[in-house]
C-alpha cells in the first residue's frame, strides 16, 4: 500500500516526518515527479508529496529576490519573473521530456534540490549559486532555517549549498528564497559551422576566453545539429559550434560582430537572432535531441571543458553513443545503450580526466545494477554518509536515494 | 566578556613535549614555542581580544600539515588555522591551550590552466598575487576584498570573503572551484576541481565561509575570468541618503547589474577626501560610486542610463571617470575609508550587517538615533548594490569603558539588521566577535543542525572551537534522536 501525504505547512511536514520516525517508515520527497527516474529506485511505502505548499510568498524586483514555497511549479515562477524582465539566472533545464513525462512540471523545490543549470552556468552560475536561504525540516523532525533573503551572508554555516543537489536526502525544503536577475535585452548566438570535436573545444576556449562576456557555449555533432527545430541550425547539414551573446543592444551587436571576427579563422560563421536563438539554447539546456529514443540510457558527463576530447571520440566509438556538450565543453550529454558494459566505460572515461559521470536515465534494472552518481573516494563517501547521518538519522528521507 | 573553551590543564602540563613531537613532525624554525615569537601570532584583524597561542606550527607541506593534525587529534590537543590573520572578526584568535596552524609557507601558484580557466593555488597566496599572476594575460581573479594586498586565498575560502564587486561577479563561494584539505584526524581530501560540478553533497560550498571549523584548506582551484574591455566609476552625490538608496533601487530595476555599486556617508567622505583626495564631492550626505564594466560602447551607454536615474532621483553631483587614473582615484577613496576613519579618531570599530537594501534609510536613522544614544559617532561605508552595511563606530580605546560602549553600540545595529530582514555579516564572519549574537538570527534547532554539520568533520571539537557558535554541545547530546508523537498518524494532513 502506498500512502500519500500532502501537507499544507511546516508544522504539517514536520508532523509527518515525526511521524515517519516513529514508525520506521520511509518517505519519497515529490515536488513534480520530472526528477523520479533519477536517482536510485525507491522502497517507500509512502510518499511525502509537497504539491499543496505552492505559493510564491515574497518578489521583490528591485531587490532582486523571490521566495516561494517548495512545491511551487517553477512555470508560475519564471511567468512572474518575465513580467519584469527578470529570471532565474542559472536557467534551470526541464528534463520532464527526456523523462519521459510532460514538459512544464517541475517545482522549485525540485530545482534546487537536484542543483540544476542550464547553458548560462558557465557565466552565472548554478542553482547552488542562487540559492539564498530555506526553512526546512530534517529528518530529526526538527524545523530549521539557514541563509537568508540578502545577497551577502557569511553568517553560519552556508547549508544552501549542502541543500543543493541533495536529493532530499538531509531535509525536506519547504520556503526557499533565490537571487533573480534582470534578463539581458538582446541576445544573439554566432554559430560555427562544420568544426570537429577538437577544433569546437579550441574555438569555444577562444570564445570564452575573451572579454565577449559568452553565456552559452554548445557543440553539436552533425547527427545532432540535424535534429534542430530550429531551421537555420537543422538546414546547415554540418557540425555546428553554437555561442550566445546578451546584454544591451549596443553592447550584444558590438560583441557578435568581435566574435565572428575572431571564430571566423575557425571557420564559416552565421548568426542567429531572436526566436531561433532563444529556442536552439532552449533546445541544449532541456536536452531535447535525447527525448525521442526512450529506450537509451541517458549519462551526463561533467569534466574539465577541455579535457573532453581527448577521451570522447573513443568513447563514443567504443560505446556506440550519440553525445552534444554543452558549457563549453565541461558537460557532455550522452545517449548509449542501457547496458552495463558502457555504463564502466562511461565512468572510467569520466574517471581518466578527474570528471564524474551520472546516470539521468535508465531502466530501473540498470539504475539497480550500477551506482547512478559518480562513486566518490572512501573518506568522501565516509563523510558524505556522516553527515546525512547528521540530518536524517532514522533514514526516513529519500533513503538510498544518492546512493 | 568574550568566553572561550576553558584551557585544558593536560595539554598545558604536557606542553613540552607537545612541542618536541611537533618539532618531530615540521623540523627547523617552523615550531615556534618562544614568547617572542609567538607574540606576531596574538591577535588578528580584531585587535581588542589577544591571546598568546600554545605554540606556533609553521608546516611548508600538505604531508606535515596531515601529520600535525593527526598528532593533534590522537592527543586531544586543539588546532586554530590561520592565513594572512586579517580577519576583521577573530576567527584567527588563538586559544591559550591549543596549537596556532600559521599557513603562511604554502605561497606558491601551481598551475596557471587558461584553457580550463581556473588556476590552481596554495592557499598562503595573496588574493592580488592571483590576479597578478594572469594579469599580463588579460585574465583576473575576480572577489576583491579591501584587504586583498595582504589576505589570503586560504583565508578567503575559510571566511567567504567579498569585495566591491560581488553584486556582479559573485562571493569566494562562486569563485572557487575546488580544494584540497586535511580533517582534522589527519585525512587529506579533495572537494569539487577544475568540472564545474561535483558528483554527491556540494562539500566544496559547505567548506567555503567555515571559518576553519570543518579543515585546514591546502589548495585551491580559483575560476579565472578575462578582464573585461573597459571600466568607468561615476560618482554621483546627494543631499539625502533617501536619495541615493531610491536611485541604486531605480537602477537594478531597471535590468542594469553595475559591477560595483558603494555608498559612502559624509562622515565617511570627508575622511576619505582629507586622506586620498580622491576628488569627492563635500558638500553632500551621500556619495555613490557606480562602476560599470564591458565594452566602451556598453560602459558608455550605461552611464548615460545611470546618470538619467540618478538626475530624476534628485543627484545634485554627478561625475564620471574620464581616464584610467581617475577611475583609481575615484575607488583610493572608498579602499581606503577604514584607515581614512582611522586618522580621524584614535580606534574604530568595523561593522558588518547586511539588509534589505529598501530598508536603508530607516536603518540609517535608527543608527543615528543609537549614536546619540551610545554618545558614539558613527561613519558608514556601504555595499549599496547587495545591501551590506560597514558601520565604522569612533571610539577613543584609552578611555576607560569607550571599547564596552562601541561593542555595544555594534551589537545594536547588528540586531537593528536582523530585525529589519537582514543577517549579522555579510562577509567578516561571525568568528568570535558576533558569536554571543547568533541567537539574535538563528533558534536553537538552527544552530544545533549547524553544529551537527561540525560533528560530521570533528567530533572531537579540536578544530578551532570557541568559534561561530555561542555554546557549544558535545556531539554525543546533539546526535540523540527524539521521536514524537509516535502514534499519531498525521492527523490534520489530507491525503488521497
Amino acid at each position: 500500500m502506498t500512502d500519500s501525504f500532502t501537507p499544507n505547512s511546516h508544522d504539517e511536514i514536520r508532523d509527518a516526518v515525526r511521524w515517519a520516525m516513529a514508525n520506521d517508515a520511509p518517505m519519497e520527497i515529490r515536488g513534480g515527479g520530472t526528477k523520479r527516474g533519477w536517482g536510485k529506485p525507491l522502497q517507500t511505502n509512502h510518499t511525502l508529496d509537497l504539491s499543496a505548499l505552492n505559493k510564491i510568498l515574497l518578489y521583490e524586483p528591485e531587490e532582486l529576490i523571490l521566495q516561494a514555497e517548495a512545491g511551487t511549479p517553477l512555470a508560475e515562477i519564471e511567468r512572474r519573473l518575465t513580467a519584469f524582465d527578470q529570471m532565474l539566472a542559472f536557467e534551470p533545464p526541464d528534463i520532464g521530456p527526456l523523462m519521459g513525462l510532460a514538459a512544464g512540471q517541475q517545482t522549485l523545490g525540485g530545482i534546487i534540490a537536484a542543483n540544476m543549470a542550464g547553458p548560462r552556468r558557465i557565466k552565472a552560475g548554478a542553482a547552488r549559486d542562487h540559492f539564498l536561504g530555506f526553512v526546512a525540516v530534517s529528518g530529526r523532525g526538527e524545523t530549521f532555517k539557514s541563509g537568508g533573503r540578502v545577497m551577502k551572508n557569511v553568517t553560519g554555516y552556508d547549508l544552501c549549498k549542502l541543500m543543493a543537489g541533495s536529493f532530499g536526502t538531509l531535509a525536506v525544503l519547504s520556503e526557499i528564497t533565490v537571487k533573480v536577475l534582470p534578463v539581458g535585452q538582446k541576445t544573439r548566438t554566432v554559430l560555427v559551422l562544420g568544426l570537429d570535436d577538437a577544433q569546437a573545444a579550441d574555438a569555444m576556449v577562444a570564445a570564452l576566453n575573451s572579454s565577449h562576456e559568452v553565456s552559452g557555449a554548445a557543440y553539436l555533432p552533425r547527427a545532432i545539429a540535424d535534429r534542430s527545430s530550429v531551421r537555420r541550425v537543422a538546414d546547415v547539414g554540418k557540425t555546428v559550434t553554437a555561442l550566445r551573446i546578451e546584454g544591451p543592444e549596443p553592447s550584444v551587436e558590438h560583441r557578435s560582430a568581435a566574435l565572428r571576427v575572431l571564430l571566423g579563422e575557425w571557420g564559416k560563421t552565421k548568426e542567429l537572432h531572436g526566436n531561433n536563438s532563444s529556442d536552439l539554447w532552449a533546445e541544449v539546456r532541456d536536452v531535447s535531441y535525447f527525448v525521442d529514443d526512450q529506450a537509451n540510457a541517458i549519462w551526463r558527463l561533467s569534466a574539465p571543458p577541455h579535457s573532453v576530447p581527448t577521451f570522447l571520440t573513443e568513447l563514443v566509438k567504443d560505446v556506440g553513443a550519440e553525445y552534444f556538450s554543452d558549457w563549453g565543453g565541461g558537460l557532455v550529454w550522452l545517449s548509449a545503450s542501457p547496458g552495463e558494459r558502457a555504463a564502466r566505460k562511461i565512468r572510467a572515461a569520466a574517471d581518466s580526466c578527474g570528471g564524474h559521470a551520472t546516470l539521468i536515465r535508465g531502466p530501473d534494472d540498470l539504475r539497480a545494477a550500477v551506482p547512478v552518481f559518480h562513486p566518490q573516494p572512501g573518506p568522501v563517501a565516509a563523510l558524505s554518509e556522516r553527515l546525512r547521518k547528521q540530518f536524517d538519522p532514522k533514514d526516513v528521507l529519500n533513503p538510498g536515494r544518492m546512493s | 566578556m568574550l568566553k572561550m573553551p576553558d584551557p585544558d590543564r593536560n595539554v598545558l602540563d604536557r606542553r613540552e613535549q607537545i612541542v618536541a613531537d611537533l618539532r618531530a613532525i615540521v623540523p627547523g624554525e617552523g615550531v615556534i614555542d618562544d614568547e617572542t615569537g609567538r607574540r606576531p601570532y596574538e591577535c588578528d584583524g580584531l585587535t581588542a581580544y589577544r591571546q598568546l597561542p600554545m605554540v606556533v606550527v609553521l608546516p611548508d607541506t600538505v604531508e606535515q600539515v596531515s601529520a600535525v593534525l593527526k598528532y593533534c587529534h590522537a592527543n586531544g590537543v586543539r588546532v586554530v588555522p590561520r592565513g594572512a590573520g586579517t580577519s576583521l572578526s577573530g576567527g584567527a584568535l588563538p586559544l591559550e591551550d591549543g596549537v596556532l596552524l600559521g599557513l603562511s609557507k604554502f605561497r606558491k601558484i601551481l598551475e596557471v590552466d587558461y584553457p580550463n580557466r581556473c588556476a590552481v593555488v596554495q592557499p598562503g597566496v595573496t588574493n592580488l598575487a592571483i590576479t597578478q599572476a594572469v594579469e599580463h594575460d588579460g585574465f583576473y581573479y575576480a572577489p576583491d576584498p579591501s584587504s586583498q594586498i595582504a589576505c589570503t586565498i586560504g583565508g578567503n575560502v575559510a571566511e567567504n570573503s567579498g569585495g566591491v564587486h560581488c553584486l556582479k561577479y559573485g562571493l569566494t563561494t562562486n569563485n572557487v572551484m575546488g580544494i584540497q584539505m586535511v580533517m582534522m584526524d589527519g585525512t587529506i581530501v579533495r572537494f569539487g576541481g577544475k568540472q564545474l560540478d561535483a558528483p554527491g553533497y556540494d562539500l566544496l560550498g559547505l567548506m567555503v565561509g567555515s571559518e576553519g571549523l570543518l579543515g585546514v584548506v591546502t589548495e585551491v582551484v580559483v575560476r579565472l575570468l578575462k578582464a573585461p574591455e573597459s571600466m568607468r566609476a561615476v560618482l554621483i552625490g546627494f543631499s539625502a541618503s533617501e536619495a541615493a538608496g531610491a536611485t541604486v533601487g531605480a537602477i537594478i530595476g531597471a535590468g542594469m547589474i553595475p559591477a560595483g555599486i558603494e555608498m559612502m556617508d559624509k562622515l565617511a567622505i570627508q575622511a576619505a577626501e582629507a586622506f586620498v583626495h580622491a576628488g569627492y564631492p563635500l558638500n553632500v550626505e551621500a556619495l555613490l560610486i557606480i562602476e560599470l564594466d564591458g565594452p566602451a560602447i556598453e560602459v558608455d551607454h550605461l552611464i548615460d542610463r545611470v546618470a538619467v536615474l540618478a538626475k530624476e532621483h534628485g543627484a545634485t553631483d554627478i561625475r564620471a571617470s574620464q581616464s584610467e587614473a581617475e577611475r583609481v582615484a575615484f575607488w583610493a577613496g572608498r579602499k581606503n575609508a577604514f584607515p581614512a576613519v582611522g586618522r580621524i579618531s584614535p580606534d574604530y570599530y568595523c561593522m558588518d550587517g547586511t539588509i534589505p537594501r529598501a530598508r536603508l534609510p530607516e536603518v540609517l536613522s535608527r543608527m543615528n538615533d543609537l549614536s546619540a544614544h551610545h554618545g558614539l559617532r558613527v561613519a558608514n561605508v556601504f555595499h549599496a548594490g547587495d545591501g551590506n552595511l560597514h558601520p565604522l563606530i569612533l571610539y577613543d580605546a584609552n578611555v576607560p569603558g569607550e571599547l564596552e560602549k562601541a561593542e555595544n553600540f555594534g551589537a545594536d545595529i547588528l540586531k537593528l539588521c536582523v530585525e529589519v530582514g537582514g543577517v549579522l555579516t555579510g562577509e567578516h564572519g561571525v568568528g568570535v566577535e558576533k558569536r554571543d549574537l547568533m541567537g539574535a538570527m538563528f533558534t536553537e534547532d538552527d544552530l544545533n543542525q549547524q553544529q551537527r554539520v561540525k560533528c560530521a568533520f570533528d567530533p572531537a571539537q579540536l578544530l578551532n572551537p570557541g568559534k561561530v557558535f555561542p555554546t557549544l554541545h558535545r556531539c554525543a547530546e546533539l546526535g540523540r534522536v527524539h521521536v514524537h508523537n509516535g502514534h499519531t498518524r498525521f492527523p490534520g494532513l489530507p491525503r488521497f
